[in-house]
């Protein structure tokens, strides 16, 4: 329960941070997808459920503020979560290198269909341009509030790991 | 924990395939119905304006604090450079001349400020802070801390520096989102001022890096536009009230039909930096003059 708790709040709080504070932060009107790096470490530290509700919950509050449409962000986030939750058996968690490498695989692969859908078929066909100016900063920029942010979350999730298993113990 | 003890503790847990079935039909429902219908989540919107917005008012205001003080750092090295060759500048320069060019600036900004206020007087207005931006980096939207409690209607429009910032076009009890004119997807009708030309002014994430918006279809067969003219909101637009200064033409070519005309222009309004800004709450149908 403590851990949904904490969960809910650290979307949340990432949501104010994305449309505040790194918007405020940002380099050459660039900053980094945040929901994403949540959605993604949730989806791998945790498994599908808790990264799909992740994913389902920072899409909504994007799709609220800034969507035409009512649940567009939260279904592509949602699927994010539960995509990458399929690789939480598989891998270790304390390897910070698979977790960068699938936040850096997914930001581009999301821009990139971001753009085809709403650039390219408006008749924006400069790709390069975009490519260079929008898709590969976001990227390294994401990737380095990754290897911040990451670690954070790790620590938080096996903390919460030590309690249940304390729990555990003493209820036996 | 034996398997017995364990099977009566457990509760009951909904496999994730299933959750995440019931969850993409909630979506796909939401959509289609946001969609068809121009209904925009009410209470959705409402509970999320209450309970979001406050944090944002506050992050805002520290995070615009920050920003400031990281350019000051950033700026910080370079002055103390530079510091050294103003020095020696500084002593060269005659008292009488700063002061001459400080007063020329000054009745320079001052005419600006009287000409602005009087060209936008009649409309009612409303001052409203910058809150948050839009989460990724293809738009340009951002939300305003006032809303339908201050007579804050969609289409209305957003003005700064006395020049346009673009129209609200959503709204919820105690906040807005407003479409910037410099948003990829917005479109302007507008007007040379001196000629009365029509044209259509359209946002571009390529030219804002630059600070530009496009122009284009813009019928000059007398050839009379020149770079640096004024373009305004058009009579004809639908959502924009007329008369708004938009910016100034900086780049201007024939089109490739040899009939229409299209370039850059440099709006008024410092976009990077906007965090106060103005609604007009007068809506374009309600005019009649």
């Amino acid at each position: 329960m403590a851990r949904n708790i904490v969960t809910a709040f650290i979307t949340f709080i990432c949501f104010l941070l994305q449309t505040t504070v790194f918007k405020a932060l940002s380099f050459g009107g660039i900053s980094p997808n945040l929901p994403i790096i949540i959605t993604v470490s949730y989806g791998f530290m945790r498994g599908k459920k808790t990264g799909l509700y992740v994913g389902f919950f920072s899409g909504l509050l994007m799709d609220i503020f800034f969507g035409e449409v009512i649940g567009l962000y939260a279904l592509l986030y949602m699927y994010i979560g539960f995509a990458i939750g399929f690789l939480h058996e598989l891998f270790f968690k304390e390897d910070i290198k698979l977790p960068i490498l699938l936040v850096a695989a997914i930001d581009f692969g999301y821009n990139f269909i971001f753009y085809c859908l709403l650039f390219l078929l408006r008749g924006r066909f400069r790709l390069p341009y975009y490519f260079l100016n929008v898709m590969i900063p976001e990227l390294v920029y994401t990737v380095i509030i990754t290897v911040l942010l990451y670690p954070l979350l790790f620590l938080i999730n096996r903390k919460f790991d030590q309690i249940e298993k304390r729990s555990a113990k003493k209820f036996v | 924990m034996s398997p017995v003890v364990k099977k009566q503790k457990e509760n009951f847990k909904m496999p994730s395939k299933y959750v995440l079935l019931i969850l993409t039909s909630l979506c796909v429902v939401l959509m289609v119905v946001t969609f068809m219908t121009n209904y925009m989540g009410g209470p959705l919107q409402k509970i999320a304006g209450y309970v979001v917005v406050p944090f944002q008012e506050g992050i805002s205001e520290v995070g615009a604090y920050l920003s400031k003080k990281s350019d000051d750092l950033l700026q910080l090295r370079d002055v103390l450079k530079e510091n050294e060759s103003l020095k020696q500048q500084v002593a060269d320069l005659t008292n009488e001349n700063i002061h001459l060019q400080q007063q020329i600036y000054d009745l320079e900004n001052l005419q600006n400020l009287l000409e602005l206020d009087a060209e936008y007087a009649d409309y009612e207005k409303t001052g409203a802070r910058i809150i948050s931006k839009d989460s990724g980096n293809w738009y340009s939207g951002f939300v305003i801390n006032k809303g339908s409690n201050d007579g804050i209607q969609v289409d209305m429009n957003v003005i700064a520096d006395g020049g346009l910032v673009g129209r609200v076009t959503k709204v919820s009890d105690n906040w807005s989102k407003v479409l910037s004119i410099i948003d990829d997807t917005s479109n302007v009708s507008g007007m040379i001022l001196s000629t009365n030309d029509n044209l259509i002014v359209s946002g571009s994430l390529e030219k804002m890096a630059d600070n530009r918006i496009t122009f284009s279809q813009l019928l000059d067969s007398a050839g009379l536009v020149r770079i640096g003219d004024k373009i305004v909101t058009s009579d004809i637009s639908s959502k924009y009230l007329p008369g708004i200064l938009i910016g100034y033409v900086t780049e201007i070519h024939m089109d490739a039909n040899n009939l229409s005309k299209s370039g850059l222009l440099s709006p008024v309004v410092d976009f990077e930096h906007l965090s106060e800004v103005l609604v007009i709450l007068e809506l374009k149908q309600n005019v009649t003059e």
